[in-house]
């Protein structure tokens, strides 16, 4: 740069344009590489993530989808009138209040309960395999233990069945199940075997005849639970306890949840106490669940004396976890409506109640629908505070209402994974995964339609 | 609209007002001259304070009916916020304090018994952005008259939509299509439907903050087009920033500087004549 001639100094000016772009061009490289290193990144991550989701549903449906179908063995069971020797039913114009007359059916059902309905279902086997008759224990093994209230509810429903042979399917014991299915080493020794050689051979002969037959079975949606006919244990208890709690946190988290993110956001002076109390909402947003149980425990249980184990009590502390989630996703939607549009309406001379009633909340509908569906799939997902509330316990009915004793889907899905006979819950276990897994699939897609739909709908 | 002649307030008028010029020299506009004219708006000593900070200094001035008043000033001057005191959209800030006096028709509108509602159904105001709600043209109109209750039947309102969309020129685009939304409307056509909605409720008094900043040259000749067929009938505040559009829509310009009115006077004599060194340097573009 020293000399001073001016065709030197044009030519030192070109050298050191020259010298920038390839600086930039250098750099240009540099900043290429980092581009695709960095698309490169993010597709692995996507690549590893679905791979994830893929790897959860296809191990989930693979162990879950054989569920559905259950072994059931088909016999003509013969109502003979020597087993089954009860009285004639009670008729109800003999009595003279409808109350004496259910009392005495009560009592005639309960005669019922004390025929020997084994003695029929051995019977009908021993049409199939004559050596069953002589050794009613290892025939009756074949058939899940409750299939006897069944044929029991057959008669108490149509007395005039008596006497007469009736094509039934019947679930098989679930250890049956396992052992047609091929959930369980044939070759280990009749010592760690759950069925007696005898009933496993049977069960063979019968499945090769096509008496036993792999079919779709509704037990595990229709029945509760239960441990005694491990076979006929369904979900419907814990389903519909999942439901009473859903609609009791709709009714309770969604008119709260909006109408408090609502004052928040659109009335509160912003002073020191609503300061405080948005770092409180923001910070129970993030309160594991398993302390909203203890919560739950020591004030609605405890303190309010509602039910142990009721959905009611599971769906208030749901209420309670869901809340925040609602609150936080409302006012996050209702920030992002333009305030011009309140400006608009109250140029007009709406009041502020009005302006936001008439144009705020209608284009917020999408946003706070989602986030409560959100909040609810959450719910319906939460396992940890319904274990404090004693929603974990075995329960062998279906609740009529949400006070009745109830357990929820996790939970149940919980209870199975634990069960000791593993062969057939791991099964189980996996089909209620899917139900539920189906459930919030649904919701979901619920949130995603009605999204759609009333964001075109003006 | 109004029919009051000269009122006792017009002798209140701030010594701002140019009461002893020369008619010949600094006729308005519209070639009439409107400082005759009854005082709609009267404004006297406003403050107005956003929390601590002052953003308005005692600012005087009086409004005619049916004249159109621009309010010029560099940004942050105040003219924006001096016109949003005019229908108390200033409550809606949070910390917005106002203190003085301004009376529309004589009455006190921060009159703590003055119901707001009734203000803004007397003072429509449209904003810098178009804002129409994102509903159906129609329904856009039909919203304030509905809320105030100005109707009883469907017919009737059909009416009203009808002639506020013609009255702010805008009928003849949107006739075929009034279920349409109002927000898929061009930008130009989206403010002269938020005008068309200010007009529905039959306002007095319209409050333009900036409505043409936000549109291209033919849209705001429209809109400006629109301001002269409006003037017969309504009294209009408009703020811009433009000050060649002051002077093709204004009788009256104010001029506003770091929150204090500066000076207040005909079109003509502002932007030609004026008495204040402050006006003559932001009109000549020494600043702004």
């Amino acid at each position: 740069m020293n000399n001073p001639s001016a065709a030197a100094t044009s030519s030192s000016t070109f050298k050191g344009y020259r010298a920038i772009e390839q600086k930039v061009k250098g750099s240009l490289n540099g900043r290429k590489r980092a581009e695709s290193r960095f698309v490169i990144f993010g597709i692995g991550a996507v690549a590893v993530a679905v791979s994830l989701v893929f790897i959860l549903f296809a191990s989930v449906i693979s162990k879950g989808l054989p569920a559905f179908w259950q072994t059931q063995i088909e016999l003509d069971i013969y109502f003979s009138p020597e087993v089954v020797q009860v009285e004639p039913p009670p008729v109800e114009s003999n009595f003279e209040s409808p109350a004496e007359y259910i009392n005495a059916r009560q009592k005639w059902v309960n005669s019922l309960g004390f025929v020997n309905f084994n003695a029929l279902m051995v019977d009908a086997v021993a049409k199939h395999i004559p050596e069953a008759a002589d050794s009613p224990r290892s025939a009756i093994a074949l058939i899940t233990s409750g299939e006897r209230f069944a044929l029991r509810d057959y008669v108490a429903e149509d007395p005039s069945i008596i006497g007469k042979t009736v094509r039934l399917s019947l679930l098989t014991d679930a250890n049956v199940d396992v052992w047609l299915k091929g959930n369980i080493d044939r070759s280990l020794p009749d010592e760690q075997q759950q069925l007696s050689a005898t009933t496993r051979q049977w069960a063979d002969q019968l499945y090769e005849k096509g008496v036993i037959k792999n079919k779709f079975s509704t037990a595990l949606f229709m029945n509760p639970d239960s441990r005694s006919s491990l076979a006929a244990a369904g979900l419907a208890g814990a389903f519909m306890g999942s439901l009473f709690m859903m609609i009791i946190v709709i009714l309770l988290a969604v008119p709260i949840g909006v109408a408090s993110a609502i004052y928040l956001e659109e009335f509160a002076p912003k002073n020191k106490w609503t300061d405080l109390i948005e770092v409180n909402i923001n910070n129970l947003a993030a309160v594991p669940s398993i302390v909203f149980g203890l919560l739950g425990a020591a004030v609605f249980i405890l303190w309010f004396k509602l039910p142990l184990s009721a959905p009611v009590v599971g769906g208030l502390v749901l209420t309670l976890m869901t809340l925040p989630t609602v609150i936080i996703a409302t006012r996050s939607t209702l920030k992002a409506i333009p305030p011009s549009i309140r400006e608009g309406a109250m140029a007009v001379g709406a009041s502020k109640v009005q302006a936001i009633t008439d144009h705020v909340l209608p284009l917020a509908l999408p946003g706070i629908l989602t986030a409560t569906i959100i909040g609810v799939a959450q719910a319906l997902g939460e396992t940890a505070p319904l274990l404090l509330i004693g929603m974990s316990a075995f329960v062998a009915s279906i609740p009529s209402t949400p006070f009745d004793q109830a357990t929820a889907l996790p939970v149940q899905i919980y209870l199975w994974q634990g069960n000791e006979l593993r062969n057939f819950f791991e099964g189980r276990t996996s089909a209620a995964i899917m139900v539920l897994l189906g459930l919030l699939l649904t919701l979901n897609s619920i949130a995603v339609v009605l999204r759609k739909k009333l964001e075109t709908r003006w | 609209m109004s029919t009051e002649t000269l009122t006792p307030n017009v002798a209140e008028k701030p010594s701002t007002l140019p009461s002893g010029m020369d008619p010949n020299s600094f006729a308005s506009k519209s070639g009439e001259d409107k400082t005759q004219g009854a005082v709609k708006i009267h404004a006297k000593d406003v403050c107005v304070y956003y929390s601590e900070n002052k953003a308005l200094h005692e600012v005087s001035l009086d409004i005619h009916t049916n004249e159109v008043m621009a309010f010029i000033g560099p940004s942050g001057c105040g003219k924006s916020t001096f016109l949003r005191c005019m229908n108390r959209m200033n409550d809606t800030v949070a910390g917005a304090r106002v203190t003085g006096l301004i009376a529309v028709d004589k009455q006190d509108i921060y009159d703590p018994s003055l119901d707001v509602v009734l203000l803004r159904a007397q003072v429509g105001m449209v904003f810098q952005k178009p804002n129409p709600f994102p509903k159906s043209i129609y329904e856009n109109i039909a919203y304030g008259p509905r809320l105030h209750g100005l109707v009883s039947s469907s017919g009737e309102l059909d009416e009203i939509v009808e002639s506020s969309l013609r009255k702010a020129g805008i009928w003849d685009e949107v006739k075929d299509r009034l279920d349409a939304p109002g927000t898929g409307l061009s930008g130009g056509q989206q403010q002269r439907l938020c005008i068309a909605r200010a007009i529905a409720v039959s306002p007095d008094i319209i409050l333009m903050d900036e409505p043409c900043s936000a549109l291209d040259p033919i849209a705001t000749a429209r809109i400006e087009e629109l301001i002269h067929e409006l003037k017969a009938n309504y009294t209009i505040v408009i703020v811009t920033h433009n000050m060649q559009q002051a002077a093709r829509v204004a009788d009256r310009t104010a001029f506003f500087h770091l929150g204090h009115l500066i000076e207040v006077g005909p079109t003509d004599q502002i932007f030609i004549n004026p008495k204040e060194q402050r006006t003559e340097d932001y009109v000549t573009g020494r600043y702004g």
